[in-house]
């Protein structure tokens, strides 16, 4: 699951971060006297950045107590525990 | 400005630091508590990505083209979003198959081809060392920046004062210093990684100092930079984009490249893949090291801004502007801070690359090359193990110095940027074959090599040979006017496609060639054994390895069973011993068995034990770290006796398509045979049914008998009643008509008795077969019964012959029964005979079976009556049937009960015999029936088995 929010949250990054959207923001304004092209670049970045930590520590606090060591488990048993 | 000295002091002050720290976290490693064991050192190494290039070329490159500098870090961004699937099945992969590089990666993955790991080397060099020229020129420029000496790196400048060349002698003991100190088994470098880590804290504080610095110390902070910047209609340009294809194209290559390069280029595969230690740490740098190299890019707007308003147009380089704005500024500290920022990012850049091509070019040029020309008496040499680290130290060494060359002919013509993308612009060629190889079984060695020999020809004709060309002066005219002047060979405009920048354009074309090389020609190829064996190894690696053992040493090796061959152990101790050295191949082994005992009786003789394929596997796998695998292979194939692997052999083990495609197989036959049961039930069921509605038959005919009988019991009963009531009720009954009514009764009742004696043969029969069987002589009961019915044959004027002298009838059977049927039969005739000339004739005969079977005794009775109409011939023999079609004028019923001639019949079938009528209408009726003949055995005595299943060898049944 968490493995499929991050593929989600890259193509949503691939997609705000490339043309055409991109033209949505290339535009010759300011935003709090920065170029809206900047604020737009950076606002996504940091976001995409906020999204990814949430998604990957918050759930690995709550994995991490069935995250204990099975040496020589079985594949079938740990295709379970990861998703 | 600083003097020289001083800035050689801090330079080497702050080199030794390093060194030390990198010596503890090795010794800390020795000892068991890794200060590498930590995701955010993990993800501050990935950092390394972070070179002199981003530190000083951002700025220069914000400085003229606007954001578009951004893609570089964006890129990663995006790639390490997909860590948790990609970067991380990458390093399942290397973990479980001792991969050291990313040579090794592709070679490995399409069968351990050393063709292919010479390939990767090659084009990891060739696109490396401009990027190390790229730091030495970064280090020797921001020198003279900063000690305000000549513009370096030029010509004519002598080698002895030219900064670069000692920088670059001083990376290259460095990087020997770290990255060779031993041969291990991991291929891990703890010390080079806590060093690189720090040195990513270093160059992060110098750089967001400066832009501190610039920001709010020079200006009144960003808003203000931007607004001052607004007022410059020069600058413009760099606040939005330009449209046109050339930018769009622009702005998707570069994101495309770095979103390769983050994990292709051979030092990133390395502290990514090679050196990291858990694989959960991926995790975690899934966004620390985004926010990294955000944090790193904060300032470079405001910095190049800064500079642009700053200095007068075109007198400072803005490559350099993170020095010169201190410097002019008056803050000679921070601009050594920041110098020494750039060095860790030059420093870091060029240890780790060099480690990870003196790797390279060891395990996948240098050795395979000497086993090939040398062979085995390169091989027998005592100790390898330092042969393959002088190999790796002069690689490194010669790494460094080629870019040092690069640098002093080509590199400064250029600016830092356009280098770097060259060298991503290499490393996203193993894009395909990397990325195919781990998601795509089918990929084949010839498509590798394909795609990689077609998407390099094409980057070296597109990206760096113009910029050699233009740089050198040598040749230039093929730039502008293409190959042998033909336009269509531009090499930045191929085949007229002029609407990209250079770096986007060979970007497109080398690609685009790369991958439909890869992808056709792999389907237009086949792969060895091993190399689908490898295949499936790598895209399904979730199958083969433990997922949560740490570093699995013990897990690497099992269930790898492709390699089936057997060594003896000394061989391999003496192998393993050439290249790791004695020691460690001891330890290695002892390990090994102690966790896997090869046998119990063997332990004390182990000179002569054989080692058992897992260990084969095992030795191989601690051979590929220190020479490669595909070396690895070669020479362990000098020791082990190997068995041929059959391919079905492989599927089996490794193919889990075979797998689930025989489970559906089995699937398919279960299902088979569950329709073919099914159809047998179904038979039965039919079968079932069949008897089922004969039962019911046999029910539905007992019950219709039942009530035929009743209905035939009560017409005698209800006559006999009727009479004896009008004799109760008329006592002055004329005593002539009261004779005549008793007549009746008596006749009726007497009717009524010998039905109930039928009824009761009849059920008997049913029951029983032969009830009292006895050799008797059918020509007496013949002539007892005709004495018996006499009175009847008189009393209707009937004339009756007997002919039966002429044969001894002996038969077997029931006196009362036989003679029933005589009864039956002779009454019958009696009734049915000329009322005029009545006439019955009974014979018997002796009639053999020509077939040679029992011979029978016949006999006739026939009547010249009516005869029997053929319709009747055998409904007669049923229960209380009679013929229907009648003579005219005999109107009324015979007056048998109907059950005569059914049991007769039934009597002479229990005898073995047959009863049967022939008769044409109007010329009188024959009934015959046969019996089994007693034969006179030799003994004397008589046997006589009557025999059920005999066909009558008489006329039959008389059928029309």
């Amino acid at each position: 699951m968490r493995r499929q929010r991050l593929i989600a949250l890259f193509v949503l990054g691939a997609l705000l971060l490339n043309y055409p959207l991109l033209l949505l923001a290339n535009r010759a304004e300011s935003m709090f006297g920065v170029p809206v092209l900047f604020v737009y670049l950076f606002v996504v970045w940091a976001a995409l950045i906020g999204l990814a930590a949430w998604t990957v520590e918050r759930r690995r606090d709550r994995d991490s107590g069935r995250r204990t060591p099975v040496r020589g488990g079985s594949p079938a048993q740990h295709s379970g525990a990861r998703r | 400005m600083l003097s020289p000295s001083v800035v050689v002091a801090a330079s080497l002050l702050y080199l030794g630091l390093l060194f030390g720290l990198a010596s503890l976290a090795d010794r800390r490693a020795d000892q068991g508590r890794s200060v590498v064991g930590r995701s955010s050192v993990y993800a501050l190494s990935l950092a390394v990505y972070c070179t002199a290039w981003t530190f000083f070329g951002s700025v220069g490159r914000a400085a003229t083209e606007g954001v578009s500098f951004l893609t570089i870090y964006l890129g990663p961004t995006l790639t390490l979003l997909l860590g948790a699937s990609l970067l991380r099945k990458m390093v399942r992969i290397s973990r479980y198959h001792r991969l050291t590089s990313i040579a090794d990666f592709v070679a490995s993955r399409y069968g351990k081809s050393q063709l292919l790991g010479g390939l990767v080397t090659v084009i990891a060099v060739a696109g490396t060392v401009p990027y190390i020229a790229l730091q030495l020129k970064a280090v020797s420029g921001t020198f003279g920046v900063l000690t305000g000496s000549s513009v370096p790196g030029t010509v004519d400048l002598p080698l002895s004062s030219d900064t670069g060349f000692y920088a670059a002698v001083i990376l290259a003991i460095f990087a020997i210093l770290f990255g060779t100190r031993h041969l291990d088994a991991t291929e891990r470098h703890e010390g080079m990684v806590a060093a690189i880590a720090f040195e990513s804290v270093v160059k992060l504080v110098a750089f967001l100092a400066v832009g501190v610095f610039v920001t709010f110390a020079m200006y009144d902070g960003v808003g203000d930079l931007f607004s001052r910047a607004a007022a410059r209609t020069d600058l413009h340009h760099l606040f939005v984009m330009p449209s046109g294809s050339e930018s769009y194209g622009e702005w998707a290559a570069l994101l495309v490249l770095s979103m390769g390069a983050v994990l292709l280029l051979p030092r990133q595969f390395q502290v990514a893949v090679v050196e990291n230690v858990d694989e959960r740490h991926v995790l975690r740098a899934i966004w620390l090291f985004p926010l990294y190299l955000l944090l790193i890019n904060l300032f470079v707007l405001p910095i190049a801004l800064g500079g642009l308003l700053y200095f007068p147009e075109g007198t400072v380089d803005a490559d350099t502007f993170v020095l010169t704005l201190p410097l002019a500024e008056g803050h000679p500290l921070l601009a050594l801070l920041v110098f020494i920022g750039g060095l860790s990012a030059a420093t870091g850049m060029v240890i780790v690359a060099t480690v990870a091509l003196a790797t390279m070019i060891s395990n996948d040029l240098v050795m395979p090359a000497l086993l090939r020309v040398q062979g085995g008496s390169f091989s027998e040499r005592a100790d390898l193990s330092q042969w393959v680290l002088r190999i790796r130290r002069g690689a490194i060494l010669a790494v460094v110095l080629l870019g040092y060359l690069y640098f002093r002919l080509v590199a400064d013509a250029q600016a830092l940027v356009s280098i770097g993308l060259v060298a991503f612009a290499a490393a996203a060629q193993f894009a395909p074959v990397v990325l195919g190889g781990m998601y795509w079984k089918r990929g084949t060695w010839a498509g590798a090599v394909s795609a990689l020999v077609g998407g390099v020809l094409v980057w070296g004709y597109t990206l760096p040979l113009p910029a050699l060309a233009q740089a050198s002066g040598v040749a230039e005219g093929f730039v502008t006017d293409g190959l042998f002047g033909w336009a269509a060979l531009r090499p930045h405009a191929l085949l007229g496609l002029d609407a990209f920048s250079p770096i986007a354009h060979g970007t497109f074309w080398s690609l685009l060639v790369n991958i439909s090389l890869y992808v056709g020609v792999s389907l237009f190829t086949r792969q060895g054994v091993l190399e689908h064996a490898q295949a499936v190894s790598f895209v399904d690696i979730d199958r083969f390895t433990d997922l949560s053992a740490p570093s699995g040493a013990a897990g690497a090796t099992a269930g790898r069973s492709v390699w089936r061959g057997t060594a003896l152990l000394d061989d391999l101790r003496a192998l393993l011993g050439r290249f790791l050295g004695p020691r460690r191949a001891n330890e290695a082994l002892t390990t090994y068995l102690a966790a896997h005992p090869l046998d119990e009786v063997a332990l004390d003789a182990e000179a002569s034990l054989t080692a058992d394929a897992d260990l084969v596997h095992h030795a191989e796998a601690l051979l590929a770290s220190a020479i490669g695998s595909a070396s690895a292979r070669a020479m362990i194939a000098t020791v082990v006796s190997e068995e041929p692997v059959r391919v079905d052999e492989v599927l089996a083990i490794l193919d889990e398509q075979q797998k689930t495609l025989a489970y559906s197989r089995t699937l398919e036959e279960k299902s088979a045979e569950l329709q073919r049961q099914t159809e047998r039930l179904e038979a039965a069921r039919n079968e079932l049914m069949v008897v089922n509605q004969a039962l019911r038959e046999v029910d539905r005919l007992r019950d219709e008998f039942v009530s035929t009988v009743t209905h035939e019991l009560r017409t005698p009963l209800t006559s006999i009643r009727a009479f004896a009531e009008i004799m109760q009720s008329t006592p002055d009954l004329d005593p002539g008509q009261r004779a005549e009514f008793l007549g009746i009764v008596v006749a009726e009742s007497e009717r009524l008795s010998r039905l109930i004696g039928d009824v009761l043969t009849f059920q008997k029969l049913n029951r029983h077969a032969v009830p009292d069987a006895r050799p008797l002589d059918l020509e007496a009961e013949v002539r007892e019964t005709v004495r018996a019915v006499r009175p009847l044959f008189s009393r209707r004027g009937v004339v009756l012959d007997v002919n039966a002298t002429e044969c001894p009838c002996h038969v077997e059977g029931d006196a009362d029964q036989i003679r029933q049927v005589l009864y039956n039969l002779l009454a019958n005739a009696a009734k049915h005979a000329d009322r005029a000339l009545g006439r019955v004739r009974v014979s018997i005969a002796e009639l053999r079976d020509p077939s040679g079977g029992r011979p029978l005794a016949r006999l006739d009775v026939s009547d010249n009556g009516f005869g029997i109409h053929p319709s009747d011939h055998e409904r007669i023999f049923d229960a209380f049937e009679q013929a229907q079609h009648r003579p005219t004028g005999q109107g009324e019923a015979p007056g048998g009960t109907g059950l005569g001639l059914a049991i007769s019949r039934r009597i002479v079938q229990a005898h073995g015999g047959e009863l049967w009528v022939e008769s044409d209408l109007g010329a009188g009726a024959t009934f015959s029936f046969t019996l089994p003949l007693l034969v006179a055995e030799e003994d004397g005595t008589q046997a006589a088995v009557p025999t059920p299943g005999l066909e009558p060898a008489g006329p039959g049944h008389a059928a029309p």
